[in-house]
C-alpha cells in the first residue's frame, strides 16, 4: 500500500529530492559559480518531468487515502506548471548573470516552489493544500526579493510575504470551519456535507474563506492589491515566473477545491466566484490604461486574465473547467513570449521597463515588432489569433450555463482591455522616435522564445498536427476527471 | 478541387508568409520581388476564383461549394458561396491586383505593405465565404487589424488620428454584434449561419413583444438582435450619422487604402445586412424598416450636400460613396425582388467606380502632393488621358444611363418606391445633387485655362496607369449596357431570400411586402 502510494507521487519526490542533493551539493562546492548550469539542469529536469508526467497513465489514482489525487487534471496542470517553469528559468539565466543576481539558491528555489505547485494541484485534503501552498508562497517570497540590495526589491518581498501571510490566514480560518462543521478534512468527506442548499452556516462561511484566501492567489479583485507592486518590485525574470506558473497552479487548486471539496453545491459559490470574475475584468482592463511601466501594466492584465479564466469556474460545468484549463494554456504561451520581450528591453546594458521607451520601435527591429504585435493583439483577444479563441471558449462556457450576462461583461471589458494593448502598438509602429532608443536585443535565446511563442499564437490556430485538438482533448479529459 | 474556396481563401495569407519570413530589408531589389510576388499571388488567387464563378450554379438558390471541417473549440470551419456572396468574392479577387499594380510607387516598408494588403485579401475574402458564426466574426474582426496599420503607417498627416477614429468605431459596432451572436447562439444553439440541418438561416428566432425597463420592445429578441447588428454593419456601410470616420480614413489613408476601403471593405456592411439582418431577423427588419430608410434619406440628401463643398478631392468622394451606400441600405430594406437586386448591383458597381475614382485622384497626387481641389484646373490642356478616364468616372458616379452605375441606382429606387413612395422620391434628390457636386468637382479640377504654374509641366498617365484603369473602365461599361451577367447570378438566391423574408413576417402575423402590395393595389382598385 505504502510503496503505491509512494509511486504516485514519486515526481514530487523526486524533485524535492534533486533540489535539496542540489543545494546541499553547490553550498559545498562551486556555489554561484554552478548557478548557470544548475539553470539548465533544472530546467532540463523540469522538461524530463513534464514529458514524464504528459506520458503517464491514465486514470485516477489517489494516494494516502485520498490526500493526494493523481488524475488527468493534475497532469495537465502539471505538465503546464512544469514547461512554463522551465521556459522561464532558461529566459532568467542570460539576464540574470549579466546583473550579478544569478545565485544557485534561484533554480532550487523555483524547484521547490515548483514542487508546492504540484502538490496544489494534486490536493485531496485540506491539509496537503496547504502544504503545497506554503512550500509554494515562501519559495515566492524569497525569490520576489531576490535583489537584496535594491529597495524596491525587497519592498516586493515584504509586501508579498505580509499580504500573503494575511490570506494564508483567512486560508486556515476558513479551513479550520470547514473541517468543524464537515468533521473531516478529505474533499471526498467534505463533498457529502456540503450538499446544495443545505450548506451549514459554519461551512457557508468556512467556503468564503478559502474562495477569499484563493482569489488573492490568483490576483483576483478584491484581493490583487499586491500584485502591481510586486510585478514591478521584482526581479523580471522573477515577474515572468510570478505571471506564468504560479498563476497555472493557483487557478488549479481554487478548481480542485471548488468542486472535489464543494461541487455539490455549484450553485452556492458561482455567484461569487462570478462576481470576483467580473471585478477583475474590468479593474484589470481600467487600471492599467493609465499604466507607463510595462511591468504594472503587465500585473493589471494579468489580473484582467485571471478574470476571464474565472469564468470558466464560475460557469461550474465541465465545459468551463475545460475551457478554462485551455485559458490558461494560451495565457502562459503568451505571457512567456511578452516577457521574452520585456526581458530584452535594454538601455546601454540597463533594464527599462518604460512604456514610452518603445517608440518607433518597428522601424529597428522589423521582426520583433511583429512578434510584440502579435501578441499583444492576442491577449486583447483580437481575432483570428490565440487569444481570442481562449475568450471564446470561456464565454461560451458561461453561456451554455445560462449566464449570458457574465460572456456580455466579458465582452464589454475586453474592448476596454484592447485599448492598452493596441497602445502598446500604437507606440511600436506610429509613435515618435527617441533619442536615446533601446540597445539593439543580444540574445538569442530571448528572441527565440519570443518568435516561437508567437509563431504558436497564430499556427496553432490552423490546427497543426492536430495539436491544438489534442490540446483540447487533455483539457476536455482533465475537466472529466474533476467536475464528476 | 473540393477546396477550392479555401485555396482562394488562404492563397494570399500564404504569399504574406513567405514575404514575412524570406524577405528582410528595405533595398531595391527586396522591394522589387516583395512587389511581384504580392501582385503575381493576387493575380493567381483571381484566376483561380474564375473557377469558383464557373463552378457556381445560379439555379441552385442554397449555398454551394460547401467545404467543412472541425475546428478549435468545438467550433466547425465551414465556407460556401451562394448567389448573393459569390460576386462579392469576384470583386474582391478582381479589385486586389489592380490596387496592388497601383501602390508601384510605395517607397516605404514596401514588403510590410504588400503583407498587409495579402492579408486583407484573404481577411475579407472570408468573411464572405464564411458560413459560420464565429468564423465569420474571425474574419470581420480581424480585417481591423492590417487595415488599421495601412491608415497608420502610410497615411497622411493626421493618420495616426484616422486610424484609432476608424479603429474604435469599427471595433465598438462589432463589439455589439459579438453580444448578438452569443444571444444567438444561446437562442438557437447552433453557429452554423447555412448548409447544415440546423442552420440559423431557417431558425425563427422569438420575435414577441417584451418590454426592457418599462419600454415595449416591438418584435422583442428579434429587434435587439437586429439593432446590435445593425450597430456593427451600419458603422461599416458607412450610414449617417455614423459615417464621420469614412472620410478622415480615407483622407489619410494612401490610394491604394481608400481603394479597398471603398471597393470592397464598405461592402462587407451590406453583405452583412443581407446575409444576417433580412434573412435572420426579418421581424426586427420590418420594425426597423421605416428607421433604416429615414437614415437612407438622410445620408443621401445630407452627405451629398457636404460633398458640394468640400475642398478636398479624397474627402469628396468619400461622402459621395456614403450618399452611394444609403442607396443600398434603402435597397436592401425595401426588402423585394428589385430593391435587393439593385443594392447588390450598386455594390458591386461602386466597387469599380468608386475604387476607380480614388485612383484617378492618386495619379494626380502622385504628380502634385495635393488633394486640394483649388491646387488644380485645367488639367485637360496637358493631361487629356486623364480627363477622359475621370470624366468617364464622374459620369458612372452621377448615374450616368449606360454605366452600371445607373442600373444600381434605378433598381434600388424602383424597388423602395413599391414599398415607400415618399422614401424614392427624397432618394431621387441625390441624384440631382450628385450630379452637381461630380460635375462641379470635374470642373474645377480638370475644365478651364491652365494657369497655375505648378501645373505647366505635369505628364499624362504612363502606361501602367492607363492599363490599372482598362479592366475597371470595361466592367463599368458592361455592366452598364448589359447587366445580366450579374442579375442572372444574384437572382434566384434574391428571389429566394425575399420569399423567406415574406413568410416568415407573415407566419409572425406581421405581412410581408406581399401583403402590402396586394392591399395597395387592392385600394387602387376601388
Amino acid at each position: 500500500m505504502m510503496s503505491a502510494d509512494l509511486n504516485i507521487i514519486l515526481p514530487e519526490i523526486i524533485l524535492s529530492l534533486y533540489a535539496l542533493i542540489a543545494l546541499v551539493g553547490a553550498v559545498y562546492t562551486g556555489k554561484d559559480n554552478l548557478a548557470p548550469m544548475l539553470v539548465w539542469v533544472t530546467s532540463g529536469v523540469f522538461v524530463v518531468m513534464a514529458i514524464w508526467i504528459g506520458t503517464s497513465g491514465d486514470g485516477s489514482l489517489p494516494a494516502f487515502y485520498g490526500m493526494f489525487q493523481n488524475d488527468a487534471f493534475a497532469r495537465f496542470a502539471k505538465v503546464l506548471i512544469l514547461i512554463s517553469a522551465a521556459a522561464v528559468l532558461v529566459m532568467s539565466e542570460g539576464y540574470m548573470a549579466r546583473r550579478d543576481l544569478l545565485r544557485f539558491e534561484y533554480p532550487m528555489l523555483v524547484t521547490l516552489a515548483v514542487v508546492g505547485m504540484m502538490v496544489m494541484v494534486s490536493a485531496g485534503d485540506l491539509m496537503s493544500l496547504y502544504m503545497g501552498l506554503e512550500l509554494q508562497s515562501l519559495a515566492l517570497y524569497v525569490v520576489a526579493s531576490l535583489r537584496r540590495d535594491s529597495v524596491k526589491s525587497t519592498e516586493a518581498g515584504l509586501k508579498y510575504f505580509v499580504l500573503g501571510a494575511l490570506s494564508s490566514g483567512l486560508l486556515l480560518y476558513g479551513a479550520s470551519l470547514v473541517y468543524g462543521f464537515a468533521g473531516t478534512t478529505l474533499f471526498s468527506g467534505i463533498i457529502l456535507a456540503a450538499t446544495e442548499g443545505h450548506l451549514t452556516v459554519g461551512l457557508l462561511i468556512g467556503l468564503v474563506l478559502m474562495i477569499s484566501g484563493m482569489a488573492f492567489k490568483v490576483s483576483a479583485v478584491p484581493f490583487h492589491m499586491w500584485t502591481p507592486d510586486v510585478y514591478q518590485g521584482s526581479p523580471t525574470p522573477v515577474t515572468a515566473f510570478f505571471a506564468t506558473a504560479p498563476k497555472v497552479a493557483a487557478m488549479g487548486l481554487f478548481a480542485r477545491v471548488m468542486f472535489d471539496a464543494f461541487g455539490g453545491a455549484i450553485a452556492d459559490w458561482s455567484q461569487v466566484i462570478a462576481l470576483l470574475a467580473v471585478l477583475s475584468m474590468f479593474l484589470g482592463s481600467f487600471a492599467a490604461i493609465g499604466q507607463t511601466d510595462i511591468k504594472r501594466l503587465m500585473a493589471y492584465s494579468s489580473i484582467a486574465h485571471m478574470g476571464y479564466a474565472l469564468i470558466g469556474l464560475a460557469a461550474g460545468t465541465q465545459l468551463g473547467v475545460q475551457n478554462m484549463l485551455i485559458y490558461m494554456a494560451i495565457y502562459v504561451t503568451m505571457n512567456v513570449g511578452t516577457f521574452a520581450f520585456i526581458l530584452s528591453m535594454e538601455r546601454d546594458g540597463q533594464p527599462v521597463t518604460e512604456v514610452g521607451a518603445l517608440g518607433m520601435y518597428s522601424k529597428k527591429s522589423p521582426g520583433r515588432a511583429l512578434a510584440m504585435l502579435v501578441l499583444l493583439f492576442s491577449l486583447a483577444g483580437v481575432p483570428p489569433l490565440l487569444g481570442f479563441f481562449a475568450k471564446y471558449g470561456v464565454m461560451l462556457a458561461a453561456v451554455d450555463a445560462g449566464m449570458v450576462w457574465l460572456a456580455v461583461a466579458g465582452v464589454i471589458a475586453s474592448v476596454i482591455g484592447a485599448y492598452y494593448y493596441l497602445r502598446i502598438v500604437f507606440l511600436m509602429y506610429f509613435g515618435d522616435e527617441r533619442e536615446d532608443a533601446l540597445d539593439k536585443p543580444s540574445s538569442s535565446v530571448l528572441s527565440g522564445f519570443l518568435a516561437v511563442s508567437a509563431l504558436v499564437i497564430v499556427v496553432a490556430v490552423f490546427n497543426p498536427l492536430g495539436l491544438t485538438v489534442h490540446l483540447q482533448d487533455s483539457a476536455e479529459a482533465a475537466a472529466v476527471s474533476l467536475v464528476n | 478541387m473540393s477546396n477550392l474556396l479555401s485555396i482562394v481563401t488562404f492563397l494570399p495569407a500564404l504569399a504574406a508568409l513567405i514575404l514575412a519570413v524570406f524577405l528582410r530589408g528595405d533595398d531595391a531589389a527586396a522591394q522589387r520581388n516583395a512587389k511581384w510576388l504580392a501582385l503575381i499571388a493576387s493575380a493567381a488567387t483571381f484566376v483561380i476564383s474564375l473557377f469558383i464563378l464557373a463552378q457556381f450554379d445560379p439555379s441552385n438558390t442554397g449555398f454551394q461549394m460547401l467545404e467543412e471541417g472541425e475546428w478549435l473549440m468545438g467550433l466547425s470551419y465551414r465556407m460556401g458561396v451562394d448567389g448573393i456572396s459569390v460576386l462579392f468574392v469576384m470583386l474582391t479577387t478582381f479589385m486586389m491586383p489592380l490596387v496592388i499594380w497601383a501602390s508601384w510607387d510605395v517607397k516605404t516598408r514596401v514588403t510590410e505593405y504588400m503583407i498587409a494588403f495579402l492579408m486583407l485579401e484573404t481577411l475579407m475574402l472570408g468573411v464572405f465565404m464564411a458560413l459560420d458564426l464565429v468564423l465569420f466574426y474571425v474574419f470581420f474582426e480581424a480585417g481591423l487589424i492590417p487595415m488599421f496599420l495601412i491608415i497608420g503607417i502610410w497615411g497622411g498627416k493626421e493618420r495616426i488620428y484616422a486610424s484609432f477614429k476608424f479603429f474604435l468605431y469599427t471595433f465598438l459596432g462589432s463589439v455589439l454584434m459579438l453580444v448578438a451572436m452569443i444571444a444567438m447562439y444561446a437562442d438557437a444553439g447552433t453557429t452554423c449561419i447555412g448548409g447544415c440541418d440546423v442552420s440559423l438561416l431557417t431558425h425563427n428566432f422569438a420575435s414577441d413583444d417584451f418590454s426592457v425597463l418599462g419600454v415595449p420592445i416591438v418584435g422583442g429578441l428579434q429587434t435587439m438582435l437586429f439593432l446590435a447588428f445593425f450597430a456593427s454593419f451600419a458603422v461599416k456601410m458607412p450610414m449617417w450619422p455614423v459615417h464621420t470616420w469614412l472620410p478622415e480614413a480615407h483622407v489619410q489613408a494612401p490610394t491604394a487604402g481608400s481603394v479597398v476601403l471603398a471597393a470592397i471593405l464598405l461592402k462587407m456592411g451590406g453583405y452583412g445586412f443581407l446575409r444576417f439582418s433580412l434573412p435572420m431577423f426579418p421581424v426586427g427588419s420590418e420594425v426597423m424598416q421605416n428607421f433604416v430608410f429615414t437614415l437612407s434619406v438622410v445620408a443621401i440628401v445630407y452627405t451629398s450636400l457636404v460633398a458640394l463643398v468640400q475642398e478636398d478631392m479624397k474627402k469628396l468622394i468619400a461622402y459621395s460613396s456614403v450618399a452611394h451606400m444609403g442607396y443600398v441600405t434603402m435597397g436592401i430594406f425595401a426588402a423585394n425582388q428589385q430593391g435587393v437586386d439593385g443594392a447588390i448591383f450598386q455594390m458591386i458597381s461602386h466597387g469599380f467606380i468608386s475604387g476607380a475614382l480614388f485612383l484617378c485622384v492618386g495619379v494626380i497626387y502622385d504628380r502634385m502632393h495635393t488633394r486640394e481641389i483649388d491646387a488644380y484646373g485645367g488639367l485637360v490642356n496637358r493631361m487629356p488621358a486623364y480627363a477622359l478616364i475621370f470624366l468617364f468616372f464622374t459620369m458612372a458616379n452621377v448615374g450616368l444611363p449606360g454605366t452600371s452605375g445607373f442600373i444600381g441606382e434605378f433598381l434600388t429606387l424602383a424597388g423602395v418606391f413599391q414599398v415607400n413612395t415618399w422614401v424614392a422620391a427624397g432618394a431621387a434628390l441625390g441624384v440631382i445633387l450628385s450630379a452637381a457636386y461630380a460635375l462641379w468637382l470635374y470642373r474645377r479640377v480638370v475644365m478651364g485655362d491652365l494657369i497655375k504654374e505648378s501645373l505647366k509641366t505635369i505628364k499624362d498617365m504612363t502606361r501602367r496607369e492607363k492599363l490599372i484603369f482598362t479592366p475597371l473602365v470595361a466592367m463599368t461599361l458592361l455592366l452598364g449596357v448589359y447587366p445580366a451577367p450579374i442579375l442572372d447570378r444574384i437572382g434566384p438566391s434574391v428571389e429566394a431570400l425575399v420569399a423567406h423574408y415574406d413568410t416568415s413576417l407573415e407566419s409572425a402575423g406581421r405581412g410581408g411586402n406581399s401583403n402590402r402590395v396586394a392591399e395597395a393595389e387592392a385600394e387602387v382598385g376601388h
